[in-house]
Order: structure tokens, then sequence, then C-alpha cells
């Protein structure tokens, strides 16, 4: 529209100025819009880039950094972005959100990631997950460990509680980083359209559990992913994540307080809520996220999900290599902050 | 089925945009003997020319006296296209249940009562899936709504979609299609969303950011059209490809975003009624909430209709269309952008 009637003008103002540079400069319409994201991937818009094509030498980094600032800037206050059918917004995702949690992922909790070549290179697969925490920073890092780790950047949707949609804020954020309610519509699209879907199974149970019980598995529902998995026909991975559960010692609960607020739980840490919000920094564990071997479904067929035994049998199994795998990675952590 | 081209055709609703607008597209089909149109008021007069030889009968259908319009000219297919969607135009709140409850009711008693009815297409909407945190993202027409619509247009969509069942049920010889339409928009169409989107700032709920799917009114038409026109049973989602978010969408029409906490949403949409600029109902501000997106797929495959618009071209059409003037356009932002990178140059040639 009227990107188009500008775009001469900008080209013309750039080859006045002599520089050459007009390919650098032409504001990108909607099309050539991949190439630009790639770049801002491999180059945050905080870190300026170094290593830039041998044509550019003549503009420093720092105003092509300025550059690729100022156009996201332009696309997301022009509403020029695209979002799926669950309000997933993967630019946003890639340049905000992304980018905001990785230094608590490689800095803060310097997280371990084991087995990424487990994650299938294409195609659906479903990631099951302990959840720990008392607040979902599990959830945040498996998703960076999955994008930062899988040598073609996989997004990981994540199923959540439908209290996280209810509430503002986390609701709409959750859905623009991929996340979706937890039912099996959801899942079973998700999965269909060749996505790594992402659940935690122990639900509330899990993440809000006492300190004294850490590392032990909840109860895993119904078995409702299993069936999900079973009905797509995608392999299941078992994901065991060590280190989220010292984030946040739960020591206590007030539930009539939480009872109040709508909550799950009202959590009492040895800093929350006795130094305020202070209290909200979570506590630099050594974290290990390990993806197990697939178990694989397809020689199943759609049938066999209406089947309880072995939804049942198969729920076990992949609890138990989880409950296997957080062990052996407790045994080989000698201590909780420095691994 | 051989005989799919209905001879005569009755309307409801004519007066608004879709009934008006279907009228003309029937009446231009040669194959198709009579079109009626009913409504409790005159189409305005330019949609009234562009119905040609469509006939008007102003006919109120909560009154026995249509059965005897339908018996009388034969109508072999009722297009039930008058469910209204705002009170205010509808006289009420009440006026606006009667109209569709009631109305629909009497409608189909008469249908039932008349051995030429052979077809029935029923516009409903996708208001009927309700809007809550608890909903699957993504409803096909086996879903049905958690929260069932307390009230308003959704509820009176859901009880009309009831009425046609049972009465499927008593004439299974009727072919029944019931067509769930997304949120209408474009350059012509006048309904709350529309009107929402001029407003020059526009509130949403602080904290929420809904998914809106929209359908170009030109593919409503069509898929209208197709319906009467066509042996196609069944419940059917109509909308677009593609999803905006709703901030996305008030960002792409030009305006500005004011975000409201949920506490002071009622007193703003109150004062929006009060100056009679736009009237939203409760559902529609739950809507504003969640969104609501909807699955294509029996559209695609079992109706045979490929929207032609996606949410995005619609809503840009709409934004052309109408010549909304833009509070804060893509223009200015793009000049404020090429100004602060000349503005960068300068200070790098300088330094050089």
């Amino acid at each position: 529209m009227t990107a188009h009637g500008e775009q001469p003008r900008g080209r013309r103002g750039g080859t006045t100025k002599g520089d050459g540079m007009a390919e650098a400069r032409v504001i990108p319409i909607r099309g050539n819009r991949g190439p630009a994201r790639a770049d801002e991937q491999a180059s945050p818009a905080a870190a300026p880039p170094m290593p830039m094509a041998p044509d550019e030498q003549e503009q420093p980094a720092w105003e092509t950094a300025l550059e690729q600032v100022l156009e996201f800037l332009r696309r997301r206050l022009t509403g020029d972005y695209q979002v799926d059918e669950f309000g997933f917004d993967p630019e946003l995702t890639e340049a905000m959100l992304l980018p905001t949690l990785r230094p608590l992922y490689q800095r803060w909790f310097r997280v371990e990631t084991i087995g990424a070549h487990h994650l299938p290179e294409t195609g659906g697969a479903l990631l099951v997950a302990n959840h720990s925490g008392t607040l979902p920073l599990d959830a945040a890092m498996t998703t960076v460990a999955v994008h930062d780790e899988h040598p073609s950047h996989r997004y990981l949707r994540l199923l959540g509680a439908d209290l996280m949609f209810t509430l503002p804020v986390s609701g709409s954020l959750a859905r623009k980083a991929g996340v979706t309610l937890a039912c099996n519509p959801d899942a079973e699209r998700l999965m269909n359209a060749g996505e790594i879907v992402g659940v935690f199974p122990e639900g509330f149970k899990g993440i809000g559990k006492p300190f004294r019980d850490r590392y032990k598995l909840q109860r895993f529902g119904r078995g409702g992913f299993v069936s999900a998995a079973l009905r797509t026909g995608v392999p299941i991975i078992p994901c065991s994540i060590v280190g989220a559960e010292e984030t946040y010692p739960k020591i206590g609960d007030i539930a009539p307080l939480a009872r109040l607020l709508g909550a799950p739980y009202f959590p009492i840490t040895p800093t929350f809520p006795l130094l305020g919000p202070a209290g909200l920094v979570p506590l630099p564990s050594k974290w290990y996220i390990e993806f197990g071997e697939p178990i694989r479904t397809d020689h199943l067929t759609p049938a066999d999900a209406e089947d309880p035994m072995l939804v049942f049998n198969m729920t076990d199994q992949v609890r138990e290599t989880i409950q296997h795998t957080l062990y052996r990675l407790l045994s080989q952590r000698r201590n909780v902050f420095l691994g | 089925m051989s005989s799919s081209t209905p001879k005569v055709v009755l309307v409801t609703g004519v007066s608004g945009f879709l009934g008006g607008h279907l009228a003309a597209r029937l009446a231009a089909n040669p194959d198709i003997e009579r079109v009626l149109g009913v409504d409790t008021v005159p189409p305005p007069r330019d949609l009234l020319k562009r119905m040609g030889r469509a006939e008007f009968v102003r006919a109120d259908i909560r009154n026995p006296l249509i059965a005897k319009v339908i018996s009388t000219a034969g109508v072999d297919t009722v297009v039930h296209a008058s469910l209204s969607a705002s009170p205010a135009s509808s006289g009420g709140r009440a006026t606006m249940k009667e109209m569709n409850v009631i109305g629909t009711m009497q409608l189909l008693a008469a249908c039932q009562k008349a051995p030429s009815v052979q077809r029935v297409v029923l516009k409903s909407t996708t208001a009927v899936y309700g809007s809550s945190s608890r909903d699957p993202a993504v409803f096909d027409e086996a879903i049905g709504a958690k929260d069932l619509p307390s009230g308003g247009y959704a509820k009176d969509a859901a009880e009309i979609e009831g009425y046609l069942r049972g009465f499927s049920r008593r004439r299974p010889d009727v072919t029944t299609t019931v067509l769930r339409f997304a949120n209408f928009i474009g350059p012509r169409v006048d309904t709350v969303l529309t009107r929402y989107f001029a407003l020059p700032v526009v509130p949403t709920v602080l904290g929420y950011d809904a998914r809106i799917q929209l359908l170009h009114e030109e593919d409503g038409l069509a898929v209208l059209e197709r319906a009467a026109t066509h042996e196609l049973p069944g419940v059917f989602n109509v909308a677009a490809h593609g999803v905006l978010m709703l901030s996305q969408a008030i960002r792409r029409a030009g305006k500005v975003p004011v975000p409201v906490p949920s506490s002071g949403v009622g007193t703003v949409s109150k004062v929006l009624r009060g100056a009679r600029v736009v009237d939203f109902s409760p559902e529609q501000m739950r809507f504003l909430n969640f969104g609501r997106v909807v699955d294509l797929t029996r559209l695609i495959d079992d109706f045979g209709f490929e929207p032609r618009w996606t949410t995005t071209q619609a809503f840009d059409d709409f934004v052309r269309g109408k010549a909304l003037s833009p509070v804060l356009g893509a223009e200015r932002i793009a000049s404020v952008e090429r100004g602060l990178l000349g503005l960068a140059r300068g200070l790098r040639q300088e330094r050089a």
C-alpha cells in the first residue's frame, strides 16, 4: 500500500548520499521478510554483528543493527507480521522473548542439554517432561533448549494450564510464545501439523510440590497425552529436567491466601515473601535437560488410543524413564549450584 | 440431487446488508423464477435498486402471516439471514431477541406446514462456540461451547440452531444447512466490529490480546448463494484463512490501542453505547478478551468453498475501502524510520 509509494524515494535518498548502499537500505515490503529475520536471529540486536558481507565494510556495524531494530519496530507498529491460528508469533518470539530468556539459560542456570539429537529433524513429536520449581521456569528453559540446541532451530509448542490463559498478560504472552491450552484437540492439531509439542503431565501437582518431595514424579494424570500421541502417530520423547526444583524451594504454602487469590498455591520460599520482590530472583542452580530416546508410536493404530491398558502401560513407561533419568542425573551431580 | 437450483427463494432480512445483496445475487440468476425478500422495514433505496427483479414483501416473520406468503408463492428454498447481532439497530435487546427467536420459530413453523419447502439455509454465527480461556484454540463443528453463551446474540443463535435441528427431525425430507459465520468485514458491511475499528482510539482489554478471524463480505455472500442453490446439508464454519491479533489489526488500521483494565471495560462500553458510537454487548467484550478461531476443513472439503480473502486481506480491504483516517499511519512510521537512518548516516559521514 503506502510502502509501495515510499520505496523509490527511500532508495533515491540513499544513492544521492553516494555510498551505493541501495541494496541494504531497501525498505522491505512483505516478500523479503525471511532473510531479514534470519539476520536478526544470527545477530541479536543487542550485540552488534561483526562479520558481515564484504561489500558492507563502509557501513559500521551499529548502523546495520540500528537499521534492523528500526525495521523490526516499524513492522511491529504497523502490524506487518504473521501469527498462526494458536496466536503464536514467531517474529516476536525470535526477536524479543528468546533473547530475554537466553541470559538466564546460558549464564544464570548454565543449562547443559543432553541428547538433542533425539529431537526429530522434521515432523511432529510429543515431549513429555517433569514439572517443578513453583514458577514454570522449566517450561521457558526447555523452550530455549529445543530452539537453540536443535540444528534447524525448531519451536517447542507447549501445552499450558487454563489458569495461565485466564490471567491477564500471562495468557496473551504465552500464546505469542507458542503455548496453547492443554487439551486433546489443540495437542492433536499441533502434532498433525508436524510441530514438537511439549507437555508437563504432572501439572500443578508437580510444579507446586513441596521441596522435600523434589525429583519425585507425581501422578501422570489419565494419560491423555499418550492417547493424543497414539492418535497422531508421533514419537514420545521423555525429557528430564534437573535443577528447576532448587530455583524456588517451596518450604511452605499459605493455603487460605491461595484460595483468596484463586491460585493453586501461595508459596513460601527461603526468600519469598521475606525479601519481597527480591525473593522473586531464582536461586542460580545448575541445570541439566536430557532428551531421552524417542518412544515410537507409529506401529500402533489410532484405535489403540482407546485401549486403557495400553495407554496406561505406555504412560507408566514414559514416567519410569523420566524418573530413572532424574535419579541418574542427580547421582552424577555433586553440587546443586556448581553441577 | 438433480434439481438443485431452486425455483422460488425466500430471503429474510433483506433490508440488511447480507439479505439484500443475497437477494440481488439470486435475482441475477436466470434459473431462479422468483426471489422474495422479506423484512419489517423496506430496504434502502440503492439496495432496492440493486435487488432488481427480486420482490420485496413487507412482513414480520413473527406474524403467522408469513406462512401464507410461503404457501401462496410455493417457496421451495428459505434463506433465513435476518439474525441480528446488535440490539440498537433492532430496537433494543428485548425486540432483538423476539425477532431472532420468536421470528425463527414462526418461520420454521410456516416452513413445516408448507410442503413446497425443500431447503432451509440458516445464517448462524461462530459466536455459538462462546469465547473463554478454557476453550481449545480452534473450534471445529463438533466441539460444543465450554461456557454456553449466557445471553445476547450468541444465545439466540444457539437456540435458533436447536429449533432448526428440531425442524429437520420433523421434516426429514427438507435439506437444512447451518452456516456459522465469523465476523464480517469489508468496505461495505456495517457491523459492530467495523465501527469499533473506525474509532480514533480503540479501547482494548488490558493484558489480553484476542485472536480474531474474519470473513470478507463477498465471501460471505458467495457462501450464502452457494448454500441457496446447492444441496449441501450440514453445519459449516464459514471464515477466512489466517488470524490477526486484535492489537495487530488495530495497528494495521493505523489506530492507537488504548488498554482498559477489565474492571473499567463496562464503563467504557456504556459510554460508547451512550454516545451511539459502538454498541458492545458483554459477549462481544469477551470476544475481545480471548477471540475465536474456527476450523475450515468442512467448509473446504464438504461444502466445496475456498475463501478468496484471508483474514488479513479482508481486513486491509476494509481499511482501504472505508478510507479510515489513520492516527498513526504506516507512512508516518516509515518516514520516522527514514529520518532516523538518515540522521545516523549523516553522523557517520560527518565523522569520516
